[in-house]
């Protein structure tokens, strides 16, 4: 009877278990490496209101700013998973602007938040960011590339169907940020910049 | 009041007629002889109601002018008796003797400089008779201007012109003194600039100027000549290419020429193959650090017929301090932007001829479309934005020069019919025909890459430069830029040995001199016809 007893408590963890590798343990491990394109909605113009799932995160390529002070050097994070690109865009851009730990050094000026992101049928993608991005700005055409392709770049490396990125500030299109990058139409990937 | 009256005066006397009906002959023979030893010159005679002219006899080194056409101007009455000449003006007198220095003014003896000549039934009177014998009983002021020939009668404005004309290089300034100061202004008509003073008259340049000696024919300033009473003329020469007046007193007017490039270049040791001999100065090369005073630069020898014209662009200013060092006080890059761009306008006008604009003159915002639309409107023929750099890491250091790259989108919007291809920064190539004018560098990116490679290759050894001292980038400042067009960071703020060496004195000369020299380098290749 004890026999028994036992066998059945090592059948039922047994399926407890493979329960769990079924249920939660593969789709958390194949789910986190799996790059978000595939089953995205349709474009939108327009915010949608956050659909991200708690819990779920993607790996994303993010941005920094090289030893060398004049590339960016990417650096694997787990970002919010988002539904769908467009929600996705906002998870990475706002992991991108977020403050990070030494040694690394964010060229996005501190204080500065997402406010809105819209992506276009042609695959522009519209990053509304809030004032600190320029008036925070330290200056300096290098440091002014590096903040302004630290945001095209992470969209368009991790999101592949955003072809490329405008930056407006507080919601208005602007010349640049800083002085220097002209900032009046969506700029392309710029590989040259990154290490 | 003292004016001049135009109708004629009826001054007579016996001798007079005697003399005009018996001896024509001779006064023929006087005239002649008196013209002979006259230079073709007259005594202005300037009032508020009218100008006339008095001819002037020279006798010696004497000039003189006749009495009775002086009278009849300044409507005094004369009347000659046992050879003395009184002058009367309302009531009061002037007794002349013949060849006597002097006049008794309303009982007072004054001094001439010369006496009274009496020749054919003529008085002749000394410049200074005008002045010294006919003011004291004039009821206006009676000014004798002897350099200029003039005489100013009544309180006008008729300030004395000096005109100074100072060859440099292929340029010139021409600097204009009024005195009393007298605002003025220029404006070009064809061949001429014309000065018009804001008087009554003036007293024009005496010598006048006039373009003399062996390098006259190529001079930019021809002559300066009184084409009015109160405009003076610049006749220009024929290498002349733009002017730029700067208001003030003086004022100074700098004239940019063009004149061909040498044939062959200038050559320090001597040459097995023959050279063309050419009346142009050697050009050395421009000695380094030390930028020296407009006076004392050396002479360039050519400058093109492409580059006249210089923007330079003194990035950031007023509230957009732009970069800045570490520290409270630290180094603003507005301020030595500027700074910077000053050094460059004195060394390139001063010793190269070519007008320099400055996108700001002064701490202040200006934006960027406006920058480049200075530049555009003065149709500069070569912009340099002048930058310093910051980075987050502190290390960095070195000049880097940029020209501009265009976004594929920037390109589209460019392209609306394929003609010419572009270079896009994200790699490729578009074909674009017209250009919308904030894209208008789009024209020049071979002239601009040209440009930054000779600038690297002068600020080389000059100057620290970053690792990769040439970019493209897409900056704003040059997009609307219809004309070649650089960006030039000097080094980094953030780095405070680089922060040290930039606001040296020492640095910004030898970096002014070396964009200089690739300035120099750029419109010999343009006039060469070389464009990439």
């Amino acid at each position: 009877m004890k026999g028994r007893q036992v066998a059945i408590a090592v059948t039922v963890a047994l399926a407890a278990a493979l329960a769990w590798v079924v249920f939660v343990g593969l789709p958390k491990r194949y789910g986190n490496s799996a790059r978000p394109a595939p089953s995205f909605s349709p474009f939108s113009s327009s915010p949608s209101a956050s659909t991200s799932t708690s819990g779920r995160t993607i790996k994303a390529k993010l941005f920094y700013i090289a030893g060398d002070g004049t590339h960016l050097t990417s650096v694997e994070r787990d970002v919010a998973y988002g539904d769908g690109t467009l929600e996705q865009a906002r998870e990475i851009v706002a992991a991108q602007i977020a403050a990070v730990p030494d040694p690394l050094v964010s060229p996005v000026p501190e204080g500065t938040t997402l406010r809105a992101l819209f992506i276009t049928d042609r695959g522009d993608a519209y990053v509304d960011l809030s004032g600190p991005i320029a008036s925070g700005h330290p200056g300096g055409v290098t440091n002014e590339m590096l903040t302004v392709y630290a945001i095209v770049d992470v969209l368009t490396t991790n999101l592949p169907s955003v072809s490329a990125v405008q930056i407006l500030v507080d919601g208005r299109q602007v010349d640049t940020l800083a002085g220097h990058v002209d900032l009046r139409r969506p700029l392309e990937k710029n590989t040259a910049l990154i290490e | 009041m003292g004016g001049i009256e135009s109708r004629p005066l009826h001054v007579r006397s016996p001798l007079f007629f005697l003399v005009t009906v018996t001896a024509a002959s001779v006064l023929l023979g006087l005239a002649v002889d008196l013209s002979s030893q006259t230079p073709a010159s007259a005594l202005t005679l300037v009032s508020r109601e009218t100008r006339r002219n008095i001819p002037i006899t020279s006798v010696g080194d004497q000039e003189l002018v006749p009495l009775d056409d002086l009278a009849q101007a300044l409507q005094l009455q004369l009347q000659e008796s046992l050879g003395t000449m009184t002058i009367s003006y309302k009531g009061k007198t002037v007794f002349l003797t013949a060849d006597q220095p002097l006049a008794q003014v309303t009982g007072r003896m004054v001094s001439l400089s010369s006496p009274p000549t009496r020749r054919a039934a003529r008085w002749y009177v000394p410049l200074d008779f005008a002045s010294r014998a006919v003011g004291p009983i004039y009821d206006v002021r009676v000014d004798l201007r002897r350099a200029a020939h003039m005489l100013v009668i009544g309180d006008l404005r008729v300030p004395r012109v000096a005109v100074r004309y100072d060859p440099l290089g292929g340029a010139g300034r021409l600097t204009i003194e009024s005195t009393p100061q007298t605002p003025s202004t220029v404006t070009q008509d064809r061949d001429r600039l014309v000065i018009t003073f804001d008087a009554d008259g003036i007293e024009p340049p005496n010598p006048p100027y006039r373009a003399a000696g062996a390098q006259a024919a190529d001079s930019l300033v021809q002559a300066v000549r009184l084409s009015d009473p109160t405009t003076l003329v610049v006749d220009l020469g024929r290498r002349f290419a733009s002017y730029k007046a700067a208001d003030g007193d003086p004022l100074v007017i700098d004239i940019a020429g063009i004149v061909a490039t040498p044939a062959t270049p200038t050559t320090l040791t001597p040459s097995t193959t023959p050279t063309i001999p050419t009346t142009s100065a050697p050009s050395p090369r421009p000695a380094p650090p030390a930028a020296p005073p407009i006076e004392l630069s050396p002479l360039l020898a050519a400058t093109t017929a492409a580059v006249r014209t210089v923007a330079i662009d003194p990035g950031h200013g007023g509230e957009d301090e732009g970069a800045h060092a570490f520290g409270v006080d630290g180094t603003k890059e507005k301020d030595i932007t500027l700074a910077v761009a000053r050094r460059l306008k004195t060394m390139i006008e001063g010793r190269l001829g070519v007008r320099v604009l400055l996108t700001r003159e002064d701490d202040r915002a200006v934006a960027l479309d406006r920058r480049t639309a200075l530049a555009n409107n003065n149709k500069a023929d070569l912009f340099i934005s002048i930058h310093a750099n910051a980075s987050l890491r502190r290390s960095l250091s070195g000049a880097t020069i940029y020209s501009a790259a265009f976004a594929t989108a920037a390109a589209r919007d460019a392209a609306t019919e394929g003609s010419e291809r572009v270079p896009t920064f994200a790699g490729g190539l578009r074909d674009i025909q017209l250009v919308p004018w904030d894209l208008a560098q789009t024209h020049h990116l071979d002239q601009s890459t040209m440009f930054a490679g000779m600038l690297l290759q002068q600020l080389t050894d000059r100057v620290p430069l970053a690792q990769t001292p040439v970019e493209t980038a897409p900056l704003r400042v040059l997009a609307s830029a219809n004309m070649p067009a650089v960006l030039v960071e000097m080094g980094y703020l953030t780095n405070p040995e680089q922060d040290r060496l930039i606001t040296s004195d020492a640095f910004q000369s030898s970096f002014a001199q070396g964009v200089f020299d690739a300035v120099v380098k750029f419109r010999d290749a343009i006039a060469a016809g070389i464009t990439r």
